[in-house]
């Protein structure tokens, strides 16, 4: 395993969750559970950050700035998106404005559902998307060794 | 001689400093999350952190600032090379602050509105320090008549039994200096804040390895300035030296976990007035000695 | 002997030339030539003389003395047809005052005294005179330029005073010369004055309503201080019975109380023309003038009269409490809160001026010190202020020509429309405040010095005042060092005569910062042993071959490694609704569109011209006050 698997750092963005998951992924970062024991940290700025957290479904308002922030992630980068809304939609699917889940916007790595998610299946999905983003940063070195 | 002895330790300052500099960050984050109730990450995460960084693809707003941060690499390890090697604690005070500008103008480079108000705050926090800094040296002047911190070893006793109360204005800084809480205020190395991440928003990959990188390398030598203090006699003093920065390092911890930020005015106010208490009445009463 | 005369009389002759002749080319050879003759001429100087500690020439003639005489009258004529002129009175009074005073003083007491060493030379003044010589001829030739664009931009119809403007820079350089180079004390009373009545004439050069009041508010401070080296000529032809400079330092060191209050006068007349507070406003409201003006008052000339002559005091201040005291107060006063006021200002020209106040003050608190070390410190404060001062107001006035402003706000972006000039800006401002430049080295020999003589007071000023001074250069330099997208180069368009002084302005600063310890050892050393018989430099060579060689390497990044790397750009981050990074184009809740800007901390509630000045002005005036009486009406008491 690399290093990119043993410092994964997070950004979470709420496309229009119902602050359920939100809450959740928060406390996936408290004491109870101290995901920074996997040197995971919330960086909040998505130049820093390795893992996309989204929770919510994403609708026309939102669906921008979901891409513009996952552009703006240095690669490589995971995507996970947290709770039932972000997989599917959800109980918003059909919404006069939500456009479904957040693979309507971005490529998504890892589904972890759930109404609200569990901090457990939060965290579970996370080292999936190690997984991922450690083939991921072997291809990126190969592709510099090889440009 | 002070000239080879200065490149000498330029060098091995950088070579050890940032090993020290990530095993005390990594204590810094286990001791926190202690404080916090949580376990925490491993040691060697800071060192994780970095290899990632560097690892991640090369992208960069302005093109400069990877320039930048080079030259605050260069500057820090030459301050703590000039510092380490027993030489000019002015000249070493001076250089850093160099290397600080560096930091704010590979921050400025980017003109991004997060951290522009990042570098704003930082030259704040330099000018809200610098007073103090000065007057430690000479204070430390005044009392070990050398400006040379190898002359140290050449005193009956340490310093500190002189200019202790720079020595409390000096810990009060120590505090923006090593970017801790409640004068955190350019930067953060906790969660999220509102202003993003202040001078190192737009940084990423290799540029940010270099500010961690920095950032070891400072701290290593800002508590060796702490330790200078005690330093008296011969070498043997170093022991503790080490153990009171050790000590200082961890009361700095206790602080940034127990106090919430302060507004900028706050702290350029109380720096300064401390500084003028602590140095001003420090030199004065060396002065009348 | 022959050189020196050169210097003084060569610049008059094309002075006289520059006025009669009216076209752009002409002009333009007469002064690229005349300027480059100068320089070298200079230079040769510095060659013969170098390491001179001290030599006096037996040079004296009545006619000389009567040209003095007959330039007073002049000086006071201009001064009180243009007080009659624009009606103010207190100028026209204290011109009559000193005209009055000075002839008394030739026809009633002159020819008690006679002089017969009228010049000299010592390694001071080849350092002012390589600094008036180069610097200030370079900021000649950067006029012609500057003053085409000047007068393009000036309203439809306006006289056209550019033969006049031109022959006051270069009767200004040949003033400052006799300044350096004068022994009689009456001589350079004149050349003095001279230069007092230039700087009145360039300041008021657009005669708006601004210019004038700005240039009467220069001249009443100037005759202030004039009618102090008045006073102290008075004092020294009576009782010390000699017009000689070092006569006057020698009969001072043996006598200091019949010195204090001559030294006191001259000490005075160094701090207005120092711009000193209470008398800073002066220098402030010189900057209505072109800017080639102000570069020449701030860096090479005028002030650094002032300064010029409180070092050659420095001995003086030793032995001579009162006046030393006040000196040092003053100076350093000036010192911290000018920097503190330079933290709120936005325009360029006025954060410019703060800082030389400022750093005048500092060269003041050193002369007031006194010590060897000081005085090393000092000079090569003097040095390195002269060079980069100049580059910068030279880079400020090309930039405000071109970008239309001379606030700093609005040099955003700067490093890529006018990349070379932003670069060159960005050199200056790192010479003045940041190691390891030259200044940097300065102002720690000035705190070390501070310390050995436990000047408690200044060291406390200077601890704070330096906080400041990072403060403002630090915002400016971050930004002009901002880089987004590709704005239009807007640089192509700057005259070429302006790149060669800039380009000269800028080599000297760089020669000198890296071969300051060669400098310290030839011209500073020299000086020093020469007055005080012992060297004054107190950091090691080594330290400051170190600085060397890291400004070499800040230098090579500055114009090496900033370039555009190869590295992918990306966009800023703007919460991830940004729809043009270049512009820091956002969409904002109602799907409008927003532009975020910042703008660079001025902490005016802190350290705004309103709080502070008024303290400032009060507290020097009393200082002042007090020195006078104390060293005039009762220096018994003092020793």
């Amino acid at each position: 395993m690399g290093y990119a698997t043993k410092s994964p750092w997070v950004i979470h963005y709420d496309a229009s969750s119902c602050n359920g998951c939100d809450i959740e992924v928060l406390a996936a970062l408290c004491p109870g559970f101290d995901v920074e024991r996997f040197g995971i940290i919330n960086t909040g700025n998505p130049k820093h950050a390795d893992i996309f957290l989204v929770t919510g479904s994403v609708n026309e308002r939102n669906i921008s700035v979901v891409k513009q922030i996952y552009d703006q992630m240095v690669e490589p980068k995971v995507v996970v998106a947290c709770g039932t809304c972000a997989c599917s939609g959800g109980i918003f699917h059909d919404c006069y404005n939500v456009i479904g889940g957040v693979d309507q916007a971005i490529p998504v790595d890892v589904y972890a559902p759930g109404c609200a998610v569990r901090p457990e299946a939060i965290i579970d999905g996370v080292v999936q998307a190690l997984g991922i983003l450690d083939e991921k940063s072997k291809a990126l070195k190969a592709a510099k060794r090889g440009a | 001689m002070t000239f080879i002895n200065t490149l000498i330790g330029t060098v091995a300052f950088a070579i050890l400093a940032p090993i020290v500099g990530c095993l005390l960050a990594g204590l810094d984050r286990i001791i926190s999350a202690r404080m916090q109730g949580r376990v925490g990450p491993p040691l060697l995460q800071p060192y994780y952190d970095v290899r990632k960084l560097i690892d991640k693809d090369d992208v960069t707003v302005s093109g400069v600032d990877g320039v930048y941060m080079t030259c605050a690499l260069v500057f820090t390890a030459f301050a703590g090379g000039i510092f380490f090697s027993g030489g000019n604690l002015l000249m070493s005070a001076f250089i850093i602050t160099m290397a600080a500008l560096f930091f704010i103008m590979a921050a400025y480079s980017s003109r991004s509105p997060y951290a522009e108000v990042g570098a704003g705050r930082e030259t704040l926090q330099v000018m809200s320090y610098e007073p103090m800094v000065l007057l430690m040296a000479v204070c430390f002047f005044m009392a070990a008549h050398s400006f040379n911190v190898g002359d140290a070893f050449k005193l009956n006793m340490p310093v500190i039994t002189l200019i202790w109360p720079a020595f409390i204005g000096f810990l009060f800084i120590l505090t923006i200096k090593l970017r801790k809480s409640p004068f955190d205020i350019s930067t953060s190395h906790h969660a999220h804040q509102e202003l993003v991440k202040g001078t190192t928003t737009e940084m990423s990959g290799k540029t940010l390895a270099k500010v961690e990188i920095m950032h070891w390398c400072e701290n290593v030598l800002f508590l060796g300035w702490t330790g200078m203090f005690f330093l008296w006699g011969g070498p043997l003093s170093i022991i503790l030296a080490v153990v009171v920065a050790l000590a200082a390092w961890f009361f700095e911890i206790w602080v940034d976990n127990n106090f919430a930020r302060v507004k900028w005015q706050l702290m350029l106010k109380s720096a300064w007035i401390v500084a003028l208490v602590c140095g001003g009445v420090n030199v004065v009463f060396l002065a009348m000695l | 002997m022959t050189l020196i005369a050169f210097l003084i009389i060569f610049p008059l002759v094309i002075a006289a030339l520059l006025l009669l002749v009216k076209g752009d080319w002409p002009r333009n050879i007469i002064v690229g030539i005349s300027a480059a003759v100068i320089a070298v001429a200079s230079i040769l100087l510095a060659v013969q003389y170098l390491g001179t500690s001290h030599r006096l020439f037996e040079f004296s003639s009545a006619i000389v003395d009567y040209v003095g005489t007959a330039i007073s009258i002049a000086i006071a004529a201009v001064i009180i047809s243009f007080g009659v002129k624009y009606k103010n009175k207190l100028a026209t009074a204290l011109a009559i005052v000193q005209v009055v005073g000075s002839l008394v003083y030739e026809f009633g007491f002159a020819h008690a005294v006679h002089e017969p060493a009228g010049l000299y030379i010592d390694s001071l003044s080849v350092i002012m005179a390589l600094i008036i010589g180069v610097i200030g001829s370079g900021i000649c030739v950067y006029a012609l330029g500057y003053m085409i664009d000047f007068q393009a931009h000036e309203p439809e119809g306006a006289k056209d005073r550019r033969p006049t403007f031109f022959a006051l820079m270069f009767l200004f350089l040949s003033a400052m010369f006799v300044i350096v180079f004068s022994n009689n004390m009456v001589w350079m009373f004149t050349g003095w004055e001279v230069t007092t009545v230039c700087s009145f004439l360039l300041i008021g050069y657009t005669r708006t309503d601004e210019a004038i009041n700005n240039a009467f508010r220069q001249i009443i401070m100037n005759l202030l201080g004039g009618i102090g080296f008045l006073v102290a000529l008075y004092i020294a032809t009576i009782q010390m019975h000699t017009i000689s400079l070092d006569r006057f330092i020698l009969e001072g060191l043996m006598h200091p109380e019949i010195a204090a209050l001559p030294v006191c006068a001259l000490a005075f007349a160094g701090l207005t023309k120092a711009a000193q507070m209470p008398f800073h406003t002066w220098l402030l409201g010189a900057m209505v003038a072109p800017t080639p003006t102000s570069a020449l008052l701030h860096s090479s000339t005028m002030v650094k009269a002032g300064v010029f002559l409180l070092i050659k005091l420095a001995p003086l201040f030793l032995v001579c409490q009162v006046p030393g005291t006040m000196v040092i107060l003053i100076g350093g006063i000036t010192f911290m809160l000018c920097s503190f006021m330079a933290i709120s200002q936005t325009n360029a020209k006025r954060v410019l001026a703060y800082s030389t106040i400022a750093n005048l003050g500092l060269i003041t608190a050193c002369a007031g010190v006194g010590t060897p070390e000081a005085i090393w410190a000092a000079i090569l404060l003097v040095i390195f202020h002269a060079a980069a001062k100049s580059l910068l107001f030279l880079c400020v006035g090309t930039a405000e020509h071109h970008i239309g402003s001379r606030d700093i706000e609005d040099m955003d972006l700067l490093f890529e429309r006018m990349p070379r000039l932003a670069r060159f800006m960005m050199l200056g401002i790192m010479c003045m405040f940041i190691a390891p430049f030259g200044m940097l080295i300065a102002k720690w020999a000035t705190l070390v010095s501070f310390v050995e003589t436990k000047q408690v007071v200044l060291i406390i000023l200077l601890a704070f005042g330096s906080a400041a001074t990072f403060m403002f250069w630090a915002k400016w330099l971050g930004k002009l060092s901002g880089i987004a997208g590709r704005p239009q180069n807007v640089e192509m368009t700057v005259h070429p005569s302006e790149w060669i002084s800039l380009i000269v302005m800028a080599a000297i600063a760089i020669v000198a910062c890296i071969v300051l310890p060669i400098m310290s050892h030839t011209m500073v050393e020299p000086y020093l042993v020469g007055i005080y018989g012992q060297l004054g430099q107190d950091i090691s060579v080594d330290n400051l071959w170190i600085s060397s060689i890291l400004a070499v390497f800040v230098l090579v990044v500055l114009f090496g490694g900033v370039n555009s790397s190869k590295k992918k750009r990306v966009g800023v981050y703007l919460a991830g609704v940004s729809t043009d990074s270049d512009t820091r184009t956002y969409r904002n809740s109602l799907s409008g569109e927003s532009i975020a800007t910042s703008r660079n901390l001025y902490l005016d509630s802190i350290f705004g011209e309103a709080r502070i000045r008024r303290t400032g002005e009060i507290v020097c005036a009393i200082v002042i006050i007090f020195a006078l009486v104390a060293s005039g009406v009762v220096p018994p008491m003092f020793y």
